[in-house]
């Protein structure tokens, strides 16, 4: 399976273990990914929530990039970047002025597609049975709280993707690997997100809730498919500990670590030697 | 070009922006009910829908509460009457910054992001190194606070023994379409940004 890939600004920045996890894993399963020539940022929060016309026009040059590469479908690992993707192309399909006038914005032609895919989806397309078939090393010891957090579910007119209060789809993914996901309340509340530099504590009181949550439910790790829960959850998991005066110690996987672990990669190939918290305690 | 108007009512532009109808909401209080950070806020959703239905922009723009907002779409999410809530909280965060009406406690936020765009409109692509410079910087010379410079600097070698601090970031190649895209955006002259 070839898939166009537009990695997004975390994956090529302090989130480059994710980028090593997928493409590790992804490698293993026979996708390849076409990186969009010469992408451009989303945005993100920063853009729709000062300027509505920017965060239409900068997906939409990513989309249209996409485009002139003849790529009809584009995966997105970072959900921040797919729900702002599929945003721009739902609301630009809707309003053919609007769309004219971003083209003209962004030096572009719209294209009509591409499809915008998250991880979940990635995986799904290539088939629970095959993920299951290839499975090397069932995950027999892990019992993770599969987290969602907000952009892979929400708002769901615009990414149309499971449950919007109580997805399921990772834990069909980590239960085909051999793991045994757990039954918890906090898979779909926000970790904080783009607060981490600005308001820290938002970060450390909504991140502590969560990961106190996983562990009373019995969870030995949490599995994420967003670099942003992945910096609060793991980078940040000491100092909620701290702020909640508690300790914690959960490992937090890239849902593309536990695929690639149950498919007899190492965690030196998958990056995962590189995470804060690693089993055992903080690395 | 494209900022909002001076001329055109703000309960208009914050409709129109937010693609949502402001009489909509029936009070039910379920975007409040959900809301991750209400309890840090001075206004909670609810009672901001039913400011601007009353025509109170002002009070909805000065609250603190658009600064709170996580923009988790929970709110948005929950409406019965799918009154797209976070995306009001976008138009007003929009207006409110384009016309300086923030409180004086929330500049943090909007530092932040402003500081965020003007990376992305430079480079195309986030330097994040940069950006926390720039951030830093940019809130040390507001409020002088010393602790706050340097509270995450302890990061920085634990980032760079994981690979994953980059002190120089990705840039785009086209770095002249992403200036003219900016400036065409904010009605701006596309003077700075890199060369094509």
């Amino acid at each position: 399976m070839n898939l166009g890939y537009y990695p997004g600004c975390a994956l090529h920045g302090s989130s480059n273990d994710y980028e090593q996890s997928l493409r590790a894993c992804l490698g293993a399963l026979d996708v390849t990914l076409a990186e969009i020539d010469d992408w451009i940022c989303c945005g993100a929060t920063s853009a729709h929530s000062l300027n509505h016309k920017l965060a239409i026009a900068l997906p939409a040059r990513n989309l249209a990039l996409a485009g002139r590469q003849g790529l009809e479908e584009m995966f997105a690992p970072c959900p921040m970047c797919s729900m702002q993707l599929l945003r721009a192309g739902q609301a630009m399909a809707a309003d053919t002025r609007l769309r004219d006038e971003i083209a003209a914005m962004v030096e572009a032609e719209i294209p009509s597609g591409p499809r915008v895919l998250n991880l979940i989806q990635v995986f799904q397309r290539i088939g629970l049975d095959k993920l299951k078939s290839a499975v090397k090393t069932p995950l027999k010891d892990l019992k993770p709280a599969c987290y969602y957090g907000c952009l892979l579910v929400r708002p769901p007119t615009v990414v149309d993707f499971d449950d919007a209060e109580q997805p399921q789809s990772m834990e069909a993914i980590v239960a085909a690997l051999g793991a045994k996901p757990v039954a918890w309340s906090m898979k779909t509340e926000c970790c904080g997100a783009g607060m981490t530099m600005a308001k820290a504590e938002t970060v450390l009181e909504l991140s502590g809730r969560i990961l106190a949550n996983a562990a009373a439910h019995g969870a030995n790790c949490l599995v994420v498919a967003c670099p942003m829960c992945h910096v609060n959850l793991d980078m940040k998991q000491a100092e909620a500990a701290e702020f909640l005066r508690t300790k914690f110690d959960l490992p937090v996987y890239y849902l593309s670590d536990l695929v690639g672990m149950a498919l007899g990669l190492s965690a030196t190939q998958l990056g995962v030697d590189r995470h804060f918290v690693v089993v055992g305690g903080a690395n | 070009m494209e900022t909002t108007s001076g001329a055109e009512p703000v309960i208009s532009q914050i409709e129109s922006l937010s693609g949502t109808r402001l009489p909509e909401c029936y009070q039910c209080g379920k975007c409040t009910a959900g809301c991750p950070v209400a309890e840090r806020m001075d206004i909670p959703p609810t009672r901001l829908m039913r400011l601007l239905q009353l025509g109170d922009s002002d009070s909805a723009l000065r609250a603190n509460s658009i600064w709170q907002c996580v923009s988790c779409q929970t709110c948005t999410t929950r409406c019965p009457k799918r009154v797209d809530c976070a995306s009001v909280m976008d138009a007003l965060r929009q207006i409110a910054s384009e016309r300086g009406m923030l409180s004086p406690a929330e500049q943090r936020t909007v530092l932040f992001q402003k500081a965020f765009l003007d990376n992305i409109r430079r480079h195309g692509r986030l330097g994040e190194i940069e950006l926390i410079a720039a951030f830093k910087v940019g809130v040390f010379l507001r409020d002088r606070n010393l602790p706050f410079l340097f509270r995450d600097a302890g990061l920085a070698p634990q980032l760079a023994r994981r690979r994953k601090l980059h002190l120089v970031g990705e840039q785009a190649r086209d770095r002249g379409v992403v200036a003219r895209i900016f400036a065409r955006a904010t009605g701006a002259p596309a003077t700075e940004g890199g060369a094509k």
